[in-house]
């Protein structure tokens, strides 16, 4: 029945996608939480290395559920796409996988860069110094480019994980958690900001030239955009050289 | 304790009514329902097709079985073309909701964050009077279970004597008591609003500016709340009212009574929509029996409905097939203003009461309304949310998407049921059990994860 809310207009279709994909991120941190929580609870709560320790592997139970999430989210769209390939006229579905996939990926990762940035945001407004206890005085805009990336690296991720699962390529799918794995525990080396945040970047970028050829673009594709005008006039001069002959 | 309000009765009422959502959309073929339904509908169908088909075709035998076999292939896609335009419809008038329900919560976050007044405790609400600020937890959790039966048998009684008003015609008195509340939320509390906000930025106003402000805003909104007016700003009235109605009860409403009062008036929304001798249900469905529309004071619609009256309900039953995908073609581009005088076409008979034909109508739009009662829930929760002391930006993010996840599957029920739902449960529900889990969960997780500047 996800078919009545999916049978709509494109914009539509899109905002719907997005927001249910923003409840299951929910959903997969408010479990992550769960965990952690139940863990520092049942943990020692003085000694801070036990506490830190807890907290790496929260935020990778947290990552592997995110990963699991998107699954899962694969799947419910995989049956949405059926439904609405059923209904509709010509057996095709109005939204076709790959825009689901960047879409899904685009609204994961706004709702986890949103998460991450906004008390911060917030707290920027009020008043304050930054790093007066010794901390590094470049948190909030160090904070903006991680945001910047991890948002990026979400969609990249959902347009390959969507790829990978379509085509079965379990490699693939191995390989976008272990980069989520890594890029969160880069995060981890934090205020040696120039051993996170290059090669946070750099991973981005890779997984954007990745996510790319996977979506099926191409230099060629690029050229073609560029230059797509002188392809439509071909187009119509061949049109009308045919026509003439059925004139007479 | 300070008594805020002096005609309490007259405005605690709008929020009791309000709370139900129906469906003023009866799509032509509910045939992607299951099974008995479906194939009624569709044994009716190539009945009147048939009839239509023969009487096209000249009187053969031979062409009477092509076109047969041609009309039911025709048919099936003419079904199916017409459940996708419902379908389409359907889940554009989801979208037509979320604008509403999240510019109300926007208007209420914003006040809350920005205006010191709304979160200020000054006192309560005669109609919780038993004070939170006892010594022990248990005293302070009888205490707001307390409130909350006063709220809630409070609005009961309410509602019972708005329906019994109804069923006994009492128009005018009902017409009065709303045109009272109306007046009291747009003059007054729009009033006290102005007053904070000014306060809040500092700005300076002198009071003919003030009275000129207020009365012309009050003005067209009562004119077009309750007469006529377009329907774009009738919706934005609607909002605001809405949006104040939730600021007070989240300034006047206690913590704890708050978060009872909501789960128990989702609880009292099941109740009063769903069984047979329900308050609303029975509203609901006197208004449709009479087919007049339930006072626009109390309801908002996502779109304006209007038609001919009842002039031909034979032609609704018949011509509904070929016409109504016309007809949608039609009115995607309608926009009207004047609502009052019309009729809306009873929504649950049988005879398939969508556009009639084409020629007859001036133009008919359908929608999807909610009450405004859900309106003044959903930003009361979203508000409490962003109201907490810690200023988390999360939990108010949080309790706002499950809302909205919330009302979409409302709507999904309610295109699935096609009869008046209540609201407030799943979105309530949904929203209350992240608020919970995202405050004392969430919250140190993500401060903890933020402290070391850690990402997931």
């Amino acid at each position: 029945s996800l078919w009545i809310l999916s049978a709509a207009g494109v914009p539509c279709l899109i905002l719907l996608f997005s927001l249910l994909r923003a409840f299951f991120w929910l959903v997969s941190l408010l479990l992550a939480s769960l965990i952690w929580f139940i863990s520092v609870h049942l943990s020692d709560q003085g000694n801070a290395r036990l506490q830190y320790g807890l907290l790496i592997f929260g935020a990778a139970v947290s990552v592997l559920l995110q990963e699991a999430f998107r699954f899962a989210y694969f799947k419910l769209l995989k049956k949405a796409d059926e439904g609405l390939a059923t209904i509709s006229e010509d057996g095709r579905s109005p939204i076709s996988l790959k825009q689901m996939a960047y879409v899904s990926g685009l609204s994961f990762g706004i709702i986890s860069g949103v998460f991450s940035v906004i008390n911060i945001l917030a707290d920027s407004i009020g008043p304050g110094i930054v790093g007066i206890h010794g901390d590094s005085p470049y948190y909030f805009i160090t904070s903006a480019f991680l945001t910047m990336a991890v948002v990026l690296l979400h969609t990249f991720w959902g347009v390959i994980f969507f790829d990978a699962c379509e085509r079965r390529r379990y490699w693939c799918l191995g390989l976008v958690v272990t980069s989520h794995l890594v890029t969160s525990g880069l995060t981890f080396l934090n205020p040696w900001y120039v051993a996170s945040l290059v090669p946070i970047y750099i991973i981005t970028v890779c997984m954007g030239v990745w996510a790319f050829f996977t979506a099926g673009g191409s230099f060629h594709n690029i050229l073609k955009c560029l230059s797509c005008k002188q392809e439509d006039d071909s187009r119509v001069m061949m049109y009308s050289a045919l026509q003439v002959p059925f004139e007479d | 304790m300070i008594t805020f309000m002096n005609n309490s009765d007259s405005e605690d009422e709008p929020c009791n009514e309000r709370t139900s959502l129906m469906s003023a959309e009866s799509p032509p073929v509910p045939s992607y329902q299951d099974g008995l339904q479906a194939s009624e509908t569709r044994e009716a169908q190539t009945h009147r097709k048939r009839q239509t088909g023969s009487s096209r075709s000249p009187n053969n035998v031979a062409d009477e079985d092509a076109s047969d076999s041609d009309v039911r292939v025709r048919e099936s896609a003419l079904e199916n073309e017409e459940e996708e335009l419902t379908l389409k419809y359907g889940a554009k008038h989801v979208i037509m909701l979320f604008v509403p329900v999240t510019l109300c919560m926007i208007v209420v976050v914003a006040t809350i964050k920005s205006v010191r007044f709304y979160t200020e405790k000054n006192g309560q609400l005669i109609y919780t009077p038993f004070s939170e600020d006892t010594p022990s937890v248990g005293q302070r959790l009888l205490n707001s279970v307390l409130n909350t039966i006063i709220m809630i048998s409070v609005i009961v009684v309410m509602t019972v004597f708005l329906v019994v008003l109804y069923k006994y015609r009492c128009y005018k008195f009902i017409h009065g008591w709303l045109i009272l509340s109306s007046f009291m939320l747009l003059f007054l509390f729009t009033y006290i609003y102005l007053g904070e906000v000014l306060k809040t930025y500092n700005v300076a106003m002198d009071y003919p500016t003030v009275i000129l402000i207020i009365w012309n805003f009050g003005a067209v909104g009562m004119i077009c709340i309750h007469w006529k007016g377009p329907l774009q700003l009738q919706q934005a009235y609607l909002i605001m009212i809405s949006a104040l109605m939730a600021l007070v009860f989240i300034k006047y409403l206690p913590e704890w009574s708050a978060w009872v009062i909501l789960g128990a008036i989702s609880i009292y929304d099941l109740i009063a929509v769903l069984c047979p001798k329900g308050p609303l249900r029975m509203l609901v469905e006197t208004a449709q029996e009479r087919n007049e529309p339930i006072f626009p004071a109390l309801i908002y619609s996502s779109a304006m409905i209007w038609t001919v009256g009842m002039a031909k309900p034979d032609m609704a039953a018949k011509g509904q097939s070929q016409q109504t995908w016309d007809a949608e073609d039609g009115r995607e581009n309608h926009s009207s203003t004047s609502h009052l005088d019309s009729q809306i076409l009873d929504t649950s008979s049988p005879a398939p009461s969508h556009p009639i034909a084409l020629e007859e109508m001036e133009e008919e739009e359908r929608g999807v309304k909610l009450g405004l009662g859900d309106f003044i829930f959903y930003s009361v929760l979203v508000g409490k949310a962003a109201a907490t002391p810690s200023g988390d930006w999360n939990t108010t993010l949080a309790c706002f998407v499950a809302i909205l996840i919330g009302l979409c599957l409302t709507l999904l029920l309610l295109a699935v049921f096609k009869k008046a739902l209540p609201a407030l449960p799943i979105s309530i529900t949904f929203g209350l059990i992240f608020y919970f889990s995202t405050d004392n969960l969430v919250r140190p997780f993500m401060d903890t994860l933020a402290s070391h500047q850690l990402y997931i």
